[in-house]
């Protein structure tokens, strides 16, 4: 085994583990408030990717464009939860069934408006530059991936740990029944959550493409991680989402990289495990 | 009782499958009620409905300070000013006893003279866990926190589901004359219990249910401690 595959395995799984966790601290969130899983999470990061990327070319500005893929994002998901996911509130079946739709018509759209191949992000030159990282030099972007990955975490704990907000969220979390009848609007709380999740999903969607090109079934792959994440860390547990998001990108890393056959079989034996022997995941709670 | 605080009328309601209030006539005013039953006889269902916490399978109307709360979404009800203290207590496992109170604290009804300081005061073990997780905490503490909890929403109504359950003689007698002062303060009290001695030191009058019904009123305090209706409705002797 060579070490230096080793060490760059391990820095892509922290790459890879980064943007699963931006992907999925708000889905987890929301999913524990209410119990719905967006299911159209996947379409969203894609549908910021895109428009991400356009913004990008359009004005050389990075930030403008992770702020653009973002926000247009978050704009789908306001929309999406007001005007759709309302009308069949506490009805699993079709709240599940409608974000599918939602997802595949944004995938099927974008598809249609961007062809099916494979677009990454034009980075600025100074950011093509690979870094030292003393041990090996490695992508400036992916590791300012890292870097956002470990601030929003720190900035999602404080609210969570240290504001009235933060601890709403947690009692609605824990109990949603008993939080609405002290008088927490849960709904309106989820509706918050859901647009920082969505606005999440879409600015990873930017900044990922440094690290896996935007094309079509993306939004599935990417799906399908982060619900893998929030079922080994457990619905509705920011700390979940961390440590779910690093178990999926190291095994996901290592096993791409060594026995690339087994790839998926190794992808999924963690959440099998959880399933079996931990069903509501390491951090979650039994109601 | 000049204004009914809470008002319910011919009140049905279904649990699951199960038919669990039949016409239901109960009013409550600026004084403190029990109401009385065995288990399983609707007591619960009753106090989910008067927070909207029950199906919308209910007929029948309830007025909380004149509104009509059917098929209101529970945290509307509670803002009126209700405040409840639920079966089985019901604290959240993620929150710490002092994020209990402070997330709960409010103007209301009632002005604003509940402060955490003031549970504090009222309830000094609970002091010292303020740090403690809602599932760190003893049997009593947890009652005391859910009381707590309630009362600093200064609510103008309380509805309280068994709170007495599994705390110390001593604190239960703290309990219930603390809700006989916030009855005689202006606060309309209703308070679901199977203890005889609480609900009888704190009420002034009770209604006692059996099989989904009200069967029975008892009018004044020598009524409630009556033999011959705890022996029949509650299978106990005073």
């Amino acid at each position: 085994m060579n070490l230096d595959t080793f060490i760059f395995l391990a820095l892509n799984g922290l790459t890879l583990a980064a943007l699963l966790f931006i992907m999925a601290s708000g889905l987890t969130l929301a999913f524990g408030l209410m119990r719905v899983v967006n299911l159209a999470h996947g379409a969203f990061y894609l549908l910021g990717g895109y428009i991400g990327v356009h913004v990008v070319h359009a004005t050389d500005s990075l930030v403008l464009g992770v702020l653009a893929g973002g926000v247009v994002a978050m704009v789908g998901g306001v929309l999406m939860e007001r005007l759709l996911l309302q009308r069949v509130r506490g009805l699993d079946l079709s709240e599940a069934l409608l974000t599918i739709a939602v997802g595949l018509i944004i995938a099927d759209a974008l598809l249609v408006a961007y062809g099916g191949r494979p677009i990454s992000l034009p980075l600025p030159p100074d950011l093509r530059m690979p870094m030292d990282l003393g041990v090996m030099m490695y992508p400036t972007f992916r590791v300012i991936i890292m870097a956002v990955a470990v601030a929003l975490g720190l900035v999602l704990w404080i609210v969570m740990a240290r504001t009235r907000i933060g601890a709403a969220i947690r009692a609605g979390v824990d109990d949603r029944e008993t939080a609405m009848a002290q008088g927490i609007n849960v709904p309106l709380l989820f509706a918050g959550v859901f647009a920082v999740a969505s606005f999440l999903a879409g600015a990873a969607g930017v900044i990922g493409t440094s690290y896996m090109s935007l094309s079509q079934g993306l939004d599935v792959r990417v799906l399908m991680l982060s619900l893998v994440v929030i079922i080994i860390g457990g619905m509705g547990s920011l700390k979940g989402a961390a440590v779910g998001a690093l178990i999926t990108g190291m095994v996901s890393s290592f096993a791409t990289g060594y026995l690339p056959q087994f790839a998926l079989f190794f992808l999924f034996l963690p959440m099998t495990l959880i399933l079996v022997f931990r069903p509501q995941g390491l951090f979650g709670r039994t109601t | 009782m000049a204004e009914p605080i809470i008002e319910v009328t011919g009140l049905d309601a279904h649990y699951g499958l199960s038919h669990a209030l039949h016409d239901l006539h109960l009013q409550v005013g600026r004084e403190c009620v029990a109401l009385m039953g065995r288990n399983g006889v609707g007591k619960t269902t009753l106090a989910r409905a008067l927070l909207g916490l029950t199906p919308p399978r209910a007929a029948g109307t309830i007025r909380v300070f004149g509104t009509d709360v059917q098929g209101m979404s529970p945290h509307r009800i509670a803002r009126l000013g209700v405040g409840y203290v639920p079966q089985g207590r019901r604290l959240f496992p993620s929150l710490t006893v002092d994020e209990h109170l402070r997330l709960n604290l409010r103007a209301g009804p009632t002005g604003e003279a509940w402060t955490v300081e003031a549970v504090y005061d009222l309830f000094p073990s609970l002091g010292q866990r303020r740090k403690s997780f809602g599932n760190q905490i003893s049997g009593g503490e947890r009652s005391m926190l859910a009381i707590g909890r309630a009362l600093v929403t200064n609510p103008g109504c309380l509805i309280l589901d068994e709170p007495t359950e599994g705390l110390a003689p001593s604190v239960v007698e703290t309990v219930a004359q603390g809700l006989r002062d916030l009855s005689q303060g202006g606060v309309a009290v209703l308070l679901i219990e199977q203890n005889v001695k609480a609900a009888a030191m704190a009420a002034d009058r009770a209604y006692f249910m059996a099989e989904g019904h009200i069967v029975h009123e008892a009018t004044d305090k020598a009524a409630m401690t009556d033999d011959e209706v705890l022996g029949k409705y509650l299978g106990v002797s005073a």
